[in-house]
């Protein structure tokens, strides 16, 4: 496919390997946070650590949207199929998430919950035109990628009266949880794996556009390097920020310019603002609670707000005591540091966040480098 | 979740709506976050939205550079793994 295959060649693969190597300065380390778990997915798939030298070390950040929805946030969903009877609709990345009671949205939905799987916001629409008797709700999650066709959808269903549409907004902003990752009262009691850069969000900035983060280059003093989501994307922006690192730049650069500008997508932008309004706070599973960190629907569109619309009422849940997604999250552990990884906490009946997506750290370590960990300790004993 | 791919545009439709090709599979498309679109761009697809226009220049570019940097790195007689660079550094907590 282009603009697919072409950025997964291996030959240029080794080249960025060979360059990096030949950068890197043998008498530091350089700790790089990627904050999506699009990349984190596309680091643990392509082998990348293997292609770096030992002092370049990658954290997976928090950026996937399914692993930070909180529990509870699934349980009013949930509600919402089982008790109001609503046909609710999703998308499929929130179905198999374990929430209350030993339920998830799957096992819901064979208690007799209408939960149905769609692939865009537009389908929850048809499928509220079509049931005109029903109540609809789309259970809308995601970052800011995900944000906009939310925001066409609650326009699109009040100028076409759809009155038995509602939405149940989850969607959450990075750059308030790459500012948590960095400076939170958390960060005071698990310490920090001290940060020399980060790989900035791919689709995200599509959207964003590069500018939200020159205030972590600036005040925070971090380099960051917008990357696309392919391997070799991600192998040149740590060569970027290699750069960086050694001629003591701290700086918002751009390796995704075939997709991202300064400026980002305007027109999206402003469809969101005139839909969505800051949250004052919003839980997130594995970072807990985060100021200013999500979107809810504006007064002018309450009609289509599901919160309002049937009284919801948001309960916390807490994740398992003996979890260490906080410290995993923020680099201070790795997924074999915890007690539950792999043990009780699997892909199949995940415990904390990091487990719960395939773009998750633990879920991602999982699925593609445990079998390393296992060969060594082989090649040890 | 926020997987997204690069399709390119075939045919565009009234109220925003287009078909587009993904590697051979044709699917509906709306073009209502982007403007300007035409037939024959590609487009980055995301829960059937195309979230912005591809440029084709600015691929060949970063393309050039990938390629280059390893050039570069292979000339300089660099290695991959940089085996030992960090030996006598303590390992971390």
């Amino acid at each position: 496919m282009k603009y697919v295959t072409e950025f997964r060649d291996g030959g240029v693969a080794q080249g960025l390997a060979r360059a990096i190597a030949a950068e890197v300065r043998p008498d530091r380390r350089y700790n790089f946070m990627e904050f999506c778990g699009g990349h984190t997915h596309a680091i643990s798939r392509y082998g990348v650590p293997d292609l770096l030298p030992p002092n370049v070390r990658m954290i997976h950040g928090p950026g996937c949207p399914v692993c930070v929805l909180p529990i509870g946030r699934i349980d009013l969903a949930i509600r919402l199929a089982l008790d109001n009877g609503v046909i609710l609709c999703t998308y499929a990345d929130t179905l198999r998430v374990p929430a209350s009671d030993g339920l998830s949205l799957m096992r819901a939905k064979a208690r007799g919950g209408d939960i149905r799987m769609v692939y865009a916001v537009t389908d929850a629409l048809k499928i509220a035109r079509d049931h005109p008797e029903r109540e609809v709700v789309f259970f809308a999650i995601g970052f800011e990628t995900t944000t906009p066709p939310t925001a066409v959808a609650i326009k699109l269903a009040r100028d076409q009266g759809l009155g038995n549409f509602s939405v149940l907004c989850c969607h959450v902003l990075t750059p308030s949880a790459i500012m948590n990752i960095l400076e939170s009262p958390e960060v005071r009691d698990l310490g920090v794996v001290p940060l020399d850069g980060f790989i900035g969000p791919a689709h995200v900035s599509t959207v964003i556009g590069s500018r939200p983060y020159a205030f972590f280059a600036e005040e925070y003093r971090k380099p960051v390097v917008i990357a696309g989501f392919e391997p070799l994307d991600v192998m040149q922006a740590i060569l970027m920020l290699v750069r960086q690192v050694n001629d003591g730049r701290a700086v918002v650069e751009n390796e995704f310019t075939r997709a991202v500008t300064e400026q980002g997508n305007e027109k999206a932008q402003d469809l969101v603002s005139e839909v969505f309004e800051l949250r004052r706070s919003f839980e997130w599973r594995g970072l807990g609670e985060v100021p200013y960190s999500a979107l809810r629907i504006r007064e002018g569109f309450a009609a289509f707000d599901a919160e309002r619309r049937y009284g919801l009422a948001y309960k916390p849940v807490p994740d398992n005591k003996a979890c260490d997604c906080g410290a995993i999250l923020r680099g201070v552990k790795g997924p074999t540091d915890c007690k539950l990884f792999g043990t009780v906490c699997t892909p199949e009946n995940p415990m904390g966040s990091c487990m719960v997506s395939s773009e998750g750290a633990c879920a991602a370590h999982y699925t593609y480098g445990r079998y390393k960990d296992a060969s060594v300790l082989e090649a040890g004993a | 979740m926020c997987l997204a791919i690069p399709a390119r545009v075939c045919e565009i439709g009234d109220a925003d709506q287009a078909i587009v090709d993904l590697g051979g599979v044709r699917k509906e498309c709306s073009l209502a976050l982007v403007d300007g679109v035409e037939v024959g761009d590609y487009v980055i697809l995301h829960v059937g939205y195309a979230l912005t226009r591809l440029d084709p220049e600015e691929a060949a570019k970063t393309l050039a550079l990938m390629a280059e940097a390893g050039v570069l790195a292979a000339r300089d007689g660099g290695h991959i793994g940089n085996a030992g660079a960090v030996s006598d550094l303590a390992p971390e907590a």
